[in-house]
């Protein structure tokens, strides 16, 4: 539950909803963004995921790197994006 | 040095590992603390201590929520789930947890209705989807998770739900640093920094460690270099004779934080007046209850708990390791009565408990050596 996880956003749901979908390594799941500043993320952005909210932008580089230390950490990583995937909130 | 070329080319570990050394006085002795279980992860999984010279030792902080969790409040939240009519929602971290009689996965087994989730959001929805059952989130963490919990609290109100409610057990990290840096225990040179609850809190809060305490901290990011880094900014800062607030993970954490988030958090809980930790004891003001406009979506206030406190099982060491007196390899039972698959204390539970990082990884390089020397 501590990890945050890279996610890119694909999609961006009405306005008013807070949610967007995001591609967290070719799984698609909706997030909810209202943590961020208004209007400070778009589609092709890069955030970092806690417990289904985006908690900060981050850049794509930075992305890269965190998914690769995320893949080193095995199960624990493998447990949070599983638990990700089963994830469906509105 | 296989470790840190899996993902960044081994020479700038090499490079850091070799400044690191020419900073550190002969003879001295720097002991520093990595706060957050994320780091210890990192630390472990990656043989970071092989990088560091022999008088330059990490040592584990109380950041993992998991394992600060007291077993009363365990058996709290077990009292609630087996109430008929609730519907009790964690985090999949919480689940093995042990409590004074069993954790929610026994209970599980026996009949309550416990259920995984990722995010409080799921809780959410598992509400809306039983309108007849009331379903309470088991809230842990530290400022990370918080704002979280309290946007969906927030969302509960907006949808006048009336079945959904929050135990509330997050925790505050830098009570916790204060606890630690007042304890007689422990001799520290500084510390490095949670990242990830920085970018909820900024890195303001800890001034008072540099300016009170004299007592140098960095932010770290959580790649082996980022932590190596921080090991060198922090002798960096002793061999000038400074003690400052440094912020190595600034491609992630704002100085000021995610004001959203601290706002979130402020609307909807309020600080505990005291709060067991496991291991800790009793801190002051180093936890969250449900603010009183939320009294509704308060599972303490809707629900009778127990609230008796139960005593860490005699055997078990959590509370040195927490603050980073013991090493894991250093308790009676770890790796031996306490596993990861049969945990005694919460460190064995949590991947990112000092004793579940180091029982997964293997890397006891030091007390090898250590042990080497004995013989």
């Amino acid at each position: 539950m501590c990890l945050g996880i890279p996610g890119e956003i694909v999609e961006m749901d009405a306005e008013g909803t807070d949610l967007a979908t995001v591609d967290v390594v070719g799984v698609h799941r909706k997030i909810n963004i209202g943590l961020l500043e208004r209007g400070g993320v778009n589609i092709g952005d890069w955030v970092l995921v806690h417990v289904g909210f985006a908690m900060s932008r981050i850049d794509e580089a930075e992305a890269a790197a965190t998914l690769a230390m995320l893949t080193g950490l095995g199960q624990a990583y493998t447990d949070e994006l599983q638990a990700l995937a089963e994830s469906d909130i509105s | 040095m296989r470790f840190v070329d899996e993902y960044r080319d081994s020479q700038t570990a090499q490079m850091l590992a070799t400044r690191i050394a020419a900073l550190c006085e002969p003879g001295r002795q720097y002991t520093f603390m990595e706060v957050c279980g994320g780091h210890t992860h990192t630390i472990y999984k990656h043989g970071l201590e092989d990088y560091l010279p022999e008088n330059v030792s990490l040592v584990h902080g109380p950041g993992c929520p998991v394992c600060v969790i007291p077993m009363g409040r365990v058996d709290d939240a077990i009292a609630i789930a087996k109430r008929p009519g609730v519907i009790m929602t964690s985090f999949g971290d919480m689940m093995r947890v042990p409590g004074g009689s069993g954790s929610f996965l026994d209970a599980k087994a026996a009949g309550a209705d416990i259920r995984m989730v990722y995010s409080p959001l799921d809780a959410l929805k598992i509400a809306r989807q039983n309108p007849d059952a009331q379903v309470v989130f088991m809230a842990i963490g530290f400022e990370t998770t918080a704002p979280s919990t309290a946007m969906t609290v927030l969302r509960a109100a907006a949808e006048k739900m009336e079945n959904f409610s929050i135990f509330c057990n997050h925790v505050t990290i830098i009570p916790a640093i204060k606890a630690i840096l007042d304890s007689p225990d422990l001799r520290l040179d500084g510390f490095i920094g949670p990242g990830h609850v920085s970018t909820v809190i900024g890195c303001r809060p800890y001034e008072f460690i540099a300016r009170q305490y004299g007592k140098p901290l960095v932010c770290a990011g959580f790649e082996p270099l980022d932590i190596l880094q921080s090991v060198y900014l922090l002798l960096k800062q002793l061999s000038e004779g400074r003690s400052e607030v440094e912020n190595q993970y600034s491609r992630v954490v704002p100085w000021d934080g995610n004001p959203l988030a601290l706002d979130a958090i402020s609307r909807v809980m309020r600080l505990r007046p005291y709060f067991e930790w496991r291991g800790l004891g009793f801190i002051s003001h180093s936890a969250l209850a449900v603010h009183d406009d939320y009294a509704a979506y308060d599972a303490e206030r809707l629900f009778d708990v127990p609230g008796v406190r139960v005593a860490d099982p005699k055997a078990c060491q959590c509370g040195e390791v927490l603050k980073g007196v013991l090493k894991p390899w250093e308790c009676k039972v770890f790796g031996t009565a306490c596993t990861p698959e049969t945990p005694i204390g919460t460190c064995m539970v949590s991947s990112e408990g000092a004793c579940a990082a180091y029982y997964n990884f293997g890397r006891f390089t030091r007390q090898r050596l250590t042990e080497a020397a004995r013989v």
